[in-house]
């Protein structure tokens, strides 16, 4: 079957090809030499120019373009790299600045932190130094006070005894025994205090 | 074979013995070079930093001869960029204009890429001797064989080489013609298979289109590469 296939497809083929070829002249028409000489002349005439005007005119504004873009692109590429490199130094200054203006504050926080406690405790010392003072002044004061008081009071307590006695008995009464009672009497007052 | 005829068009011009008249052959040269240097002209004109699309393209193209030129040949063949650069060109525009339908395909006849591949072939022998002197025999003569082969390879080696013109243009002129032989073959097997059976060869036929555009391309390509293996022999001298 596919013998046969094939085989009439040959046939058709060639059946084919001989109506297509039987109007032909017999042979190539590049064999026959009728027009080489003028194939020649024009190739050699047309190819010349092409040839003359490409290499003196066209190529070389070709390979200018090419050149020059490439140069250009390197050219543009140095520069980006450059201002890089200058903007990232610039933002280490910018940092730096800030960094450094950050620790200076710092230092001038602390400065002025110390200087206001020194100032305080300075102050501070002295009013405590004054105060002390007048404490001790006033205690002292008191205590002499004290001291006194006591001696007074016996005293007073004599003179108003001896009054007193004199009015009720109206007899002087010597006031140097008195004043011993008194004493011992403000003696045994101050211990049962004391206790 | 219609397509491959060469006819006059206009009057018969005459040198001397020679006609040397225009012909569709000339015509489809004179238009492939005109459109190669006014696409390059626009594209080379502007010298923008951000290219547009015809300055892209010619820069393009540029990089591309170069690179071919320096992964093949290396750093001494930069004076001879131009010339492949144009080679390259020429030959990828006659082929490709030889693509657009009821148009003549310059590639596709052997006289022209003959003269082609005959050029390099004398340009890259004279280069060779300037360069190396007789020295340049040495490419005939591969180093590390046995003495006893010697004879056989430089005989190999010297056919190999005489060869390359004829190898070059061949191989161009039949691939073109090939492709575009094809295309008209199954072309006419649409017309005389009809409705019916026709629609195979048609898709064939738009598939065909679209590898001849390939072919075209990379003929090309491989021609100037070809010439850049060349001239690499005839500059460096390591074989």
């Amino acid at each position: 079957m596919l013998k046969k296939i094939v085989i009439l497809l040959f046939v058709t083929c060639f059946a084919c090809f001989n109506t297509v070829f039987a109007a032909e002249s017999g042979g190539m028409p590049q064999l026959n030499p009728e027009f080489w000489i003028s194939q020649i002349f024009w190739l050699i005439i047309t190819f010349g120019i092409l040839f003359i005007v490409l290499t003196k005119v066209i190529l070389p504004k070709i390979s200018d373009n090419l050149e020059t873009r490439k140069s250009q692109i390197l050219e543009n590429i140095e520069t980006a790299d450059k201002q890089k490199e200058e903007s990232q130094k610039k933002i280490d200054e910018y940092e730096k600045i800030i960094l450094d203006s950050k620790l200076k504050a710092k230092s001038y926080f602390n400065e002025a932190r110390e200087k206001i406690l020194d100032d305080i405790n300075k102050k501070r010392a002295a009013l405590e130094k004054d105060l002390d003072e007048e404490i001790s002044e006033v205690e002292k004061e008191l205590s002499d006070l004290r001291n006194k008081s006591g001696e007074k009071i016996n005293k007073i307590a004599a003179e108003t005894s001896a009054d007193l006695i004199k009015e009720l008995i109206g007899e002087e009464v010597n006031s140097s025994s008195i004043a011993a009672i008194v004493e011992d009497q403000s003696k045994i007052n101050k211990e049962r205090k004391d206790v | 074979m219609y397509q491959f005829n060469v006819y006059r068009i206009g009057p018969e011009i005459k040198l001397g013995a020679v006609d040397i008249s225009f012909t569709n052959a000339s015509l489809f040269m004179v238009i492939s070079s005109l459109a190669i240097l006014i696409i390059f002209n626009l594209g080379a004109k502007k010298k923008t930093l951000i290219p547009d699309k015809l300055q892209l393209l010619s820069e393009l193209s540029y990089s591309f001869v170069a690179k071919m030129i320096s992964d093949t040949a290396g750093l001494k063949a930069k004076p001879y960029f131009s010339f492949i650069f144009s080679l390259f060109m020429f030959v990828l525009f006659c082929n490709m204009f030889g693509m657009i339908p009821y148009a003549f395909t310059v590639t596709s006849h052997i006289i022209v890429t003959f003269v082609l591949a005959a050029f390099i072939f004398i340009g890259v022998t004279i280069i060779g001797f300037m360069k190396h002197g007789l020295g340049y025999l040495k490419l005939f003569v591969p180093s590390g064989v046995p003495i006893v082969l010697l004879p056989l390879i430089v005989v190999i080696e010297i056919i190999s080489y005489l060869s390359r013109p004829i190898s070059l243009s061949v191989r161009l002129f039949a691939n073109m013609m090939a492709g575009h032989t094809m295309m008209k073959v199954f072309g006419g097997f649409v017309i005389s298979l009809g409705i019916v059976g026709g629609w195979l060869p048609l898709s064939f036929s738009v598939a065909l289109t679209g590898l001849e555009i390939l072919v075209a391309f990379l003929q090309a390509y491989v021609f100037a590469i070809l010439t850049c293996i060349y001239l690499n022999d005839a500059l460096n001298l390591h074989h």
